[in-house]
């Protein structure tokens, strides 16, 4: 970064540019993050996205490691979502060592994901809304139905956030009939909350005011730069690997994907929401149709896997975008090569091309509409 | 209406103000060093040592097999093996720990050391309270602070210790079966020693050995 301050500069020369420093440690960057924003007044003319500061070797740490040793670490990538970045990790292992999983694992794996899909999305429309100077109210109801899942992964997992529940060929507990149950009890709250979330702000006239138009993402730009998830779709570009893929039994779902028109922040906002409606309605299939039986493909060695040599990629909607784990297998009991596709990295590269001609305060906005975790972004 | 959407929202806060005196559902919180909700049966923390009976020395269930410090993520366990051997709870002959640290301030909680202990040696523990002025020391668990008893055991996951408990049942009844069947074989071996007329056909002779070979040794080895 310091090189680039003695590179000519295109638009030095063109009236007064002030350089601001937002971060490492700025309260609305969501950690520590650092942009380096030039202003000419208020208006943003240059924006260098600065990350790094929480690298923790993710991916060397995997590859001295057992198959197994690496599920955990995999919970702190997205902090938030440990269930679904443990889903991807297992998918690539099981596509590497040709694993099969039980069915009933599968309706469990379903469960947990959209479970934690909900509650990400009810974190990030709550933290969105606090970075728009909804101090408090809103992030305290999306944090209080935020909590109720989390309840339920402590039950069934141990932990809250760092579940490490699932394993390659199938989960490492079963769920109970009463935890079963829990979530079911749990489901008729979660439309409700979303009603009144909705009623809460959605037509407040400063929010809009505030949010389109705000931090535009042309879909040509969306798809050039690899964005993926609701970010994606926010920008009308219908790709959900839920539906491209069809992972696990995706398949056997009735969802529908919310596709967005504009690409500003607002839709962004609003895509989040109508996520989280769909995901109560995939909730609502899998407890219906979730069958007895084992949970774990009884072959398989969690201990000392030695995946024959070749290579997998394995990837699943996160709810950030598609998160994808690639591994290389040379025969031994760790992968050779190891290496994570972050969905709110390649998401988050974008951000200078969303905050051009912007004023300052919205780009704290449309960072957050990004939706990003610095464990994942510096892995 | 210009202002529409605003009140709109506020009386949705209004509504969950009042509500809150009403219905637990908005209102979560409770009031928490006083007030305590009951931790999950599956609740976990740090990692514990189980022992049979009252002596944390004597009936450390640990064999110093060194798996879980192998299979450690974050490699936070330290194990050295004994140098003599001690019964365990079927009265086979094993090794035990003579040191046994565990330090929880690189522990990650992630219960992979329970997963891969094939004796049901190390449990997760469901204490959280763990603060302490001291840095070093404090957080480096040795074996006298990481020893648990069953009992407690039962009290934090009563679910999981019935499964083990039953688990261990099962063994030991197993080994004293294969115990009798094996002092059956010798005796009967004794008596073929004795009468070589009387003996049984070779074959079925051959395979009641074969079996009962190893359980021979360990009884053995109690005496």
């Amino acid at each position: 970064m310091s090189n680039d301050l003695l590179e000519v500069d295109p638009i030095a020369g063109q009236g007064e540019i002030m350089e601001v420093s937002m971060g490492p440690h700025h309260p609305s960057t969501h950690g520590v993050f650092r942009m380096d924003v030039r202003l000419e007044g208020e208006k943003v003319v240059r924006l260098k996205p600065v990350f790094g500061y929480l690298h923790r070797n993710h991916e060397k740490i995997a590859e001295h490691g057992a198959y197994l040793a690496a599920i955990p670490y995999t919970d702190r990538l997205d902090y938030l979502c440990s269930m679904t970045n443990n889903w991807g990790y297992c998918l690539a292992v099981e596509k590497l060592a040709g694993i099969t999983v039980p069915e009933r694992a599968e309706y469990i794996r379903v469960i947990v994901a959209e479970l934690t899909r909900f509650q990400n999305h009810a974190g990030l429309v709550g933290f969105l809304l606090q970075d728009m100077g909804a101090s408090g109210t809103p992030l305290m109801y999306a944090f209080r139905e935020r909590e109720k899942v989390l309840d339920l992964f402590e039950s069934l997992s141990g932990a809250r956030m760092m579940c490490n529940y699932m394993r390659f060929g199938g989960l490492r507990v079963d769920a109970t009939a009463a935890w079963l149950d829990e979530v079911r009890r749990l489901l008729p709250a979660l439309p409700r909350f979303l009603d009144e979330f909705e009623n809460l702000l959605r037509a407040n006239e400063i929010l809009m005011a505030r949010t389109q138009g705000t931090g535009r993402l042309s879909r040509e730009l969306a798809v050039s730069a690899g964005v993926t998830g609701p970010m994606l779709r926010a920008s009308g570009v219908n790709y959900d690997v839920r539906k491209v893929d069809k992972y696990g039994i995706y398949d056997r779902f009735d969802f529908r994907v919310p596709l967005g028109d504009h690409g500003d922040v607002y839709d962004r906002y609003m895509m989040r929401i109508l996520e989280m409606r769909e995901t109560v309605k995939i909730l609502e299939q899998a407890l219906r149709g979730i069958p007895e039986g084992p949970i774990m493909d009884p072959k398989v060695r969690l201990r000392g896997l030695r995946p024959k040599a070749g290579e997998a990629y394995g990837r699943i909607e996160s709810p950030k975008g598609e998160l994808g784990f690639f591994l290389i297998s040379d025969g031994t009991t760790n992968p050779y090569r190891y290496r994570v596709r972050p969905p709110s990295m390649i998401n988050l590269t974008i951000l200078e091309d969303m905050c051009l001609g912007q004023n300052i305060a919205d780009v704290v906005v449309t960072l957050g509409s990004v939706d990003i975790v610095l464990g994942e972004v510096d892995r | 209406m210009l202002g529409e959407g605003i009140i709109q929202g506020l009386l949705e806060t209004a509504r969950n103000f009042f509500g809150s005196y009403v219905e637990k559902d908005r209102l979560t919180t409770v009031q928490f060093p006083e007030e305590r909700r009951p931790l999950p049966e599956a609740s976990r923390n740090f990692p514990f040592l189980l022992y049979d009976g009252t002596d944390p020395d004597a009936g450390l269930r640990c064999v110093s097999c060194q798996i879980c410090e192998k299979e450690c993520p974050p490699r936070c366990i330290h194990i050295e093996k004994s140098k003599d051997k001690k019964p365990d709870f079927v009265g086979k002959m094993q090794a035990y720990p003579a040191v046994f640290d565990i330090d929880v301030s690189v522990c990650m909680s992630c219960q992979i050391c329970v997963e891969v202990c094939p004796f049901d040696a190390i449990r997760m523990d469901t204490e959280f309270e763990l603060s302490t002025t001291d840095r070093f020391g404090s957080l480096l668990y040795t074996k006298r602070e990481l020893a648990k008893s069953n009992e407690y055991y039962r009290k934090i996951h009563p679910t999981e210790a019935a499964e083990c408990d039953a688990r261990r049942a099962k063994d030991v009844e197993d080994t004293k079966a294969k115990a009798a069947a094996a002092a059956a074989a010798a005796a009967a071996k004794a008596a073929q020693a004795k009468d070589p007329a009387a003996a049984p056909p070779p074959a079925s002779s051959a395979s009641t050995n074969g079996a009962a070979a190893p359980a021979r040794s360990e009884v053995k080895e109690n005496q």
